[in-house]
């Protein structure tokens, strides 16, 4: 009989998953026996880095949306439903309107959705006027004309919790935000403040010091242990949990995440926050043997990246072949990350990082290679050339050369004489 | 690593007073350390807070976030930060003998 692999979401891990799966099967001895599904509530498939160019004018929504399943193998099957739940008991997905789907094999690939309802006031008086977020394509196009009528005043980008997709991006806008009113003429006129919950710019000690000392250089203030407790866009203020309070003019807010709400409704898959618990090396998850997790919708203590998703197919598309053969599974992931931070005019950041080893300078993937945690050229060029490996390799399911899903330590300059003792965190 | 005496015995503390050995605590020691930190008396609230983050630290390997105890406690983040104004899950965890919750680096 047949075996049916079920994918859960068409966005960046859904579609690197089945693509790669699809390839692997070709040369496997249950290669023909297998049908592969992928279920999504809509069909466009947002390539989410872009969403930073978007309010300053620097990407268009036609190169960064694209149909889902333009994206898939054409013998993959695509569903256009929202998911009501997952009955694990039953192996079966039941879809929105009740349809359902059984497999013998399930992969969770939902990503993370915005809690823009956790936060007191967000979303009243003043949301999509000078309170916006650029984390979803809406936002990020209503942000473009604000930024465009921006005539001076205070600018205020605030994270309100972690974790969130590409901890990076917030500082990468407050980088673009720099160099985008510098080009205007109008920097001077202009405040921009990062205020965070963290206790530093990030989450890592040595890459937290690193981009701590570039928005000072860029006379970006930063606010840390910052935890918003209401956003007032009338008065134009956010009010601390601990009554401190940050004025703006117009707000740029990372709001809360949680993975997507069926999840909840799904007994036993997730947890508290409808993230859900997945062994963060074999991505096998804690819920059932048949069922994998990869990208944000996991609880594993990497980034939420698209990098990380892609690690992260590799070894689970091994292990769902070895699991479906009944062999043993692969414990390899290992948190590798590797982001590039644009840091305005015409330059950028590299970080490579893993479970264990935090971003640390030096190069990649080498000695020889782009500097990394050190503005260059080369790695804005790096992060632009990102959106072509995306649509062309990366959904694919293809492996990039060159970068493995495992971190390199080759190239990597380790402080001496030892290293911070560093705490798992989702970063 | 340092060591410090609470309740009169002596406890090994991580360099941001955190306990090492979370079996090591004792409610007199959070009373003291409580009293320390500013808070004249642990009232109930207070110990509903205490409590479950021990239980969620033995359960998880981890202390929770403020926005989970605000969700799973039963005490509102408001409340959270009025029974523990320096912030909650660093000063309740400190308090309640756990390692600093992951979430809250
Ligand atoms: C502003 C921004 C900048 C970023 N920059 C970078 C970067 O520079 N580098 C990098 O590596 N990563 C970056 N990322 C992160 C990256 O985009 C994500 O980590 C990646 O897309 C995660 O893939 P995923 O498959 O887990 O989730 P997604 O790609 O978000 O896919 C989840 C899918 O599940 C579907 N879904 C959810 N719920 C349901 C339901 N109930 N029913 C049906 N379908 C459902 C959704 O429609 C969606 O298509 C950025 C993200 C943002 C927001």
């Amino acid at each position: 009989m047949s075996k049916r692999i079920v994918i859960l979401g068409g966005g960046t891990g859904g579609t690197l998953t089945a693509n790669r799966l699809h390839r692997h099967l070709k040369h496997h001895p249950i290669g023909d026996a297998v049908e592969i599904t992928v279920v999504d509530q809509d069909d466009h498939h947002v390539y989410q880095p872009g969403l930073l160019f978007v309010p300053f004018g620097l990407a268009q929504h036609s190169e960064i949306v694209r149909p889902r399943q333009a994206q898939l193998h054409k013998d993959i099957t695509f569903v256009q439903q929202g998911i009501d739940r997952v009955d694990l008991e039953r192996d079966t997905v039941v879809l929105e309107g009740g349809r359902e789907l059984a497999y013998d094999a399930l992969v969770i690939a939902t990503g993370a959705t915005l809690a823009l309802d956790e936060t007191e006031g967000l979303t009243g008086p003043g949301w999509n006027e000078k309170v916006f977020t650029f984390y979803d394509l809406a936002g990020a196009t209503g942000l473009e004309t604000a930024l465009a009528e921006f005539e001076g005043g205070k600018l205020v980008v605030n994270v309100v919790d972690m974790p969130i997709k590409c901890p990076v991006a917030p500082l990468e806008f407050c980088f673009l935000a720099d160099w985008y009113f510098t080009e205007r003429g109008i920097r001077d006129k202009v405040t921009i403040t990062y205020a965070t919950p963290l206790d530093g710019a990030f989450t890592k000690p040595v890459a937290s010091a690193a981009l701590t000392s570039l928005l000072a250089d860029k006379g970006v203030h930063l606010i840390t242990e910052f935890n918003t407790g209401e956003v007032d866009g009338e008065a134009g203020k956010l009010v601390g949990y601990d009554g401190r309070e940050v004025p703006f003019d117009l707000a740029v807010v990372i709001p809360l995440h949680s993975g997507a709400a069926y999840v909840g409704r799904s007994e036993g898959l997730g947890d508290d926050l409808n993230f859900v618990p997945t062994d963060k090396r074999t991505l096998q998850t804690i819920a059932k043997p048949n069922v994998f997790a990869l990208g944000d919708a996991t609880n594993v203590p990497a980034s939420k990246a698209g990098s990380v998703t892609h690690f992260e197919g590799e070894v689970l598309v091994d292990n769902i072949l070895r699991f479906l053969a009944g062999e043993t599974l692969n414990s390899t992931f290992d948190g590798h990350a590797n982001c590039f931070i644009e840091t305005g005019f015409g330059k950028a950041l590299l970080i490579d990082f893993n479970y264990d080893t935090e971003p640390l300078p030096g190069h990649f993937p080498t000695a020889i290679g782009m500097p990394l945690l050190k503005e260059s050229r080369m790695n804005h060029l790096g992060k632009l050339m990102f959106q072509w490996v995306y649509w062309h390799a990366l959904l694919q399911g293809r492996d990039i050369p060159g970068i493995g899903a495992d971190m390199p330590t080759r190239g990597k300059e380790r402080p001496a004489p030892h290293t911070p003792e560093l705490e798992e965190t989702a970063v | 690593m340092s060591t410090a005496t609470m309740a009169g015995v002596e406890v090994r503390l991580n360099d941001e007073g955190f306990f090492e050995d979370p079996n090591q605590w004792t409610e007199a020691m959070a009373v003291e350390m409580a009293t320390a930190d500013g808070i004249d008396t642990l009232t109930d609230q207070h110990w509903t807070v205490l409590k479950f983050m021990r239980k969620e630290f033995f359960e998880k390997g981890t202390g929770p976030t403020v926005r989970l105890l605000g969700k799973t406690s039963g005490v509102s983040v408001k409340d959270l930060y009025l029974l523990f104004p320096k912030g909650p899950a660093k000063m309740a965890a400190r308090i309640a003998g756990i390692p600093k919750p992951k979430g809250c680096i």
